[in-house]
């Protein structure tokens, strides 16, 4: 498989990760085996890492809070801003953590059972790392996109049952 | 009143559509899964969306000129000048319509009197034969065949063409049978237009649904563009049969003969349609080469699961239909078609709703999801393995 049928095989299983590897073949026009190959190969590279769904938590019926953290913090000899972000992305309560640029470093997502769980972690075990500056966090109130899936989407096929 | 006596013979000598019938029993079913639509899955890209919404934000609701909005004429002959390489004056020979439906039946009018003749290969799109007969001219069937990949050949087309014969209406990539014509193959058709001094009607509505080949267009080959009318729209490429917008080009005097009718008839095409193709021609090629690819593994699913069934089926090069033979069950397109729709719920259209050529083929469309088409092949995969025996 060379890397441009590489990077396709990736990007179907990114949006779709149950997509049997029957169908994955037809869609790269590969044989099944050197698919099924393949994907042990991005596994074992680690280049797929997990396999994650997509959920609608707010129909779930779930409550957990999300909250976005700019953090600035300051940048340390020879490691720049790594050391800080693996001690921050260690933490379970942690989504995500993206290095930014601009007005703030570093970007952590934060999930909590409630706004109160997530303040807490915020005042008590982040800020309080050495090195970090400020923070300031924005609760998330609503999703409406999420890794390319509209939450609630509308748009279906209207069309008819035959046409020419 | 006996309306059937007033109206026209014309149109009452217009046979009611195969498809149509197919519609109605289908349409009172429930859990059809349906392979029948002649129209993309994809919905218009967003950004072709918005642009509209813009537009009229902006108050663009007025009438535009008859032959359309210039920024997208220009657009347009941009796009073949460096597709193709062929050369149209933006002014002068390119018209915008409702649709390539609206430019053919334009085209048709301008150019046939009663009693001209009209060689149309079929099968092929439902419309083109009505059109004709509507002005009193004789459409005539030039078969094409599976042994032929569907392709038109000149001894066909020896065979049928009469001394009144005016022009030749081609249509590929094809709907129904998904065939193309490659560039040599079309040199030979060009060679006898030009040998019969024909005009040729060239339904290039498929064009960008082609795979592993390379869409020629008939005016782009030597000396055809002084008598070829090209037709090309939005609908298929960009995901765009509800907005009602193609185009014609041609010679300065055949575009401003059927200028002439769509000022009467239609007056312009919508011109939130028109705003929309221009950012379609602008920005949507990413998209649409996307929605492509999707097309083609489609085709190659739909390709193998008829094989695999034991149909006959040959392989499609261009459009979103695979038109396999059901011969080998012993049934007519219609029987094959009514019987599958009954029993498995599966709707598509027999084969002879676009001309006597498609008997003992039916259309399906690959326009649907992966899901839906697997589903739709495990059914037919049932009713047809009993027949097979």
């Amino acid at each position: 498989m060379n890397k441009e049928q590489r990077l396709e095989l990736l990007e179907y299983i990114k949006r779709d990760a149950k997509r049997p590897v029957s169908e994955l073949a037809i869609l790269l026009n590969l044989p099944e085996d050197e698919i099924k190959a393949e994907i042990k190969q991005l596994e074992k590279e680690k280049i797929i890492l997990n396999y994650h769904t997509i959920v609608n938590w707010n129909k779930a019926g779930a409550q957990d809070v999300c909250a976005l953290i700019e953090v600035k913090i300051t940048p340390q000899r020879e490691v720049g801003f790594d050391a800080i972000a693996e001690r921050i992305i260690r933490f379970p309560e942690v989504e995500s953590t993206y290095l930014m640029s601009g007005a703030y470093d570093l970007l952590v997502m934060v999930k909590g059972e409630s706004l109160q769980a997530c303040a807490n972690f915020v005042s008590t075990k982040l800020s309080t790392i050495d090195g970090v500056l400020s923070t300031a966090t924005h609760f998330m109130l609503k999703p409406y996109k999420e890794d390319g899936i509209i939450i609630n989407d509308v748009e279906k096929d209207r069309r008819l049952v035959v046409s020419p | 009143m006996r309306w059937n006596e007033r109206i026209s013979p014309n149109v009452l000598a217009i046979p009611p559509s195969g498809i149509r019938r197919f519609f109605d029993i289908a349409a009172e079913m429930d859990d059809v899964v349906s392979l029948g639509v002649g129209e993309p899955d994809f919905i218009t890209p967003w950004h072709i969306r918005e642009s509209c919404v813009y537009g009229l934000e902006r108050g663009f609701t007025a009438y535009t000129s008859n032959a359309g909005l210039l920024e997208l004429r220009e657009e347009i002959a941009h796009h073949f000048r460096s597709r193709y390489n062929v050369d149209y004056d933006a002014k002068k020979e390119v018209l915008i319509t409702v649709g390539v439906s609206e430019a053919l039946d334009l085209a048709i009018r301008a150019l046939l009197s009663p009693g001209d003749d009209a060689l149309i290969p079929e099968p092929c799109y439902v419309s083109y034969k009505s059109c004709v007969s509507l002005v009193g001219a004789n459409p005539i069937p030039v078969p094409t065949s599976m042994e032929n990949n569907f392709q038109l050949t000149v001894d066909a087309l020896e065979r049928a063409i009469t001394p009144k014969t005016k022009l030749l209406l081609i249509g590929y990539p094809n709907n129904p049978t998904g065939a193309i014509m490659p560039r040599e193959e079309l040199m030979k058709i060009a060679d006898f237009a030009k040998a019969h001094d024909l005009i040729v009607l060239s339904d290039e509505i498929y064009a960008d649904l082609t795979y592993d080949a390379e869409h020629t267009c008939f005016s782009s080959l030597p000396g055809m563009k002084e008598r070829t009318i090209v037709f090309n729209g939005f609908s298929k490429a960009y995901a765009m049969t509800g907005w009602r917008i193609g185009y014609a080009l041609g010679a300065p005097e055949i575009i401003a003969a059927m200028t002439k009718i769509h000022q009467y008839t239609m007056l312009c095409a919508p011109i939130t349609a028109q705003i929309a193709a221009v950012e379609a021609l602008k920005n949507g090629e990413k998209q649409m080469k996307k929605m492509v690819k999707e097309y083609d593994c489609r085709r190659r699913l739909m390709v193998d699961g008829f094989r695999a069934m034991g149909l006959d089926c040959f392989e499609p090069k261009g459009a979103f239909y695979i038109f396999p033979s059901i011969k080998r069950t012993g049934l007519s397109s219609m029987e094959f078609a009514e019987q599958l729709l009954r029993a498995e719920k599966v709707a598509i259209v027999p084969g002879d709703a676009f001309g006597d050529s498609g008997q003992g083929h039916v259309r399906c469309s690959y326009a649907y999801s992966i899901a839906n088409l697997n589903e739709a092949l495990t059914r037919i995969e049932h009713f047809v393995r009993p027949m097979l025996k």
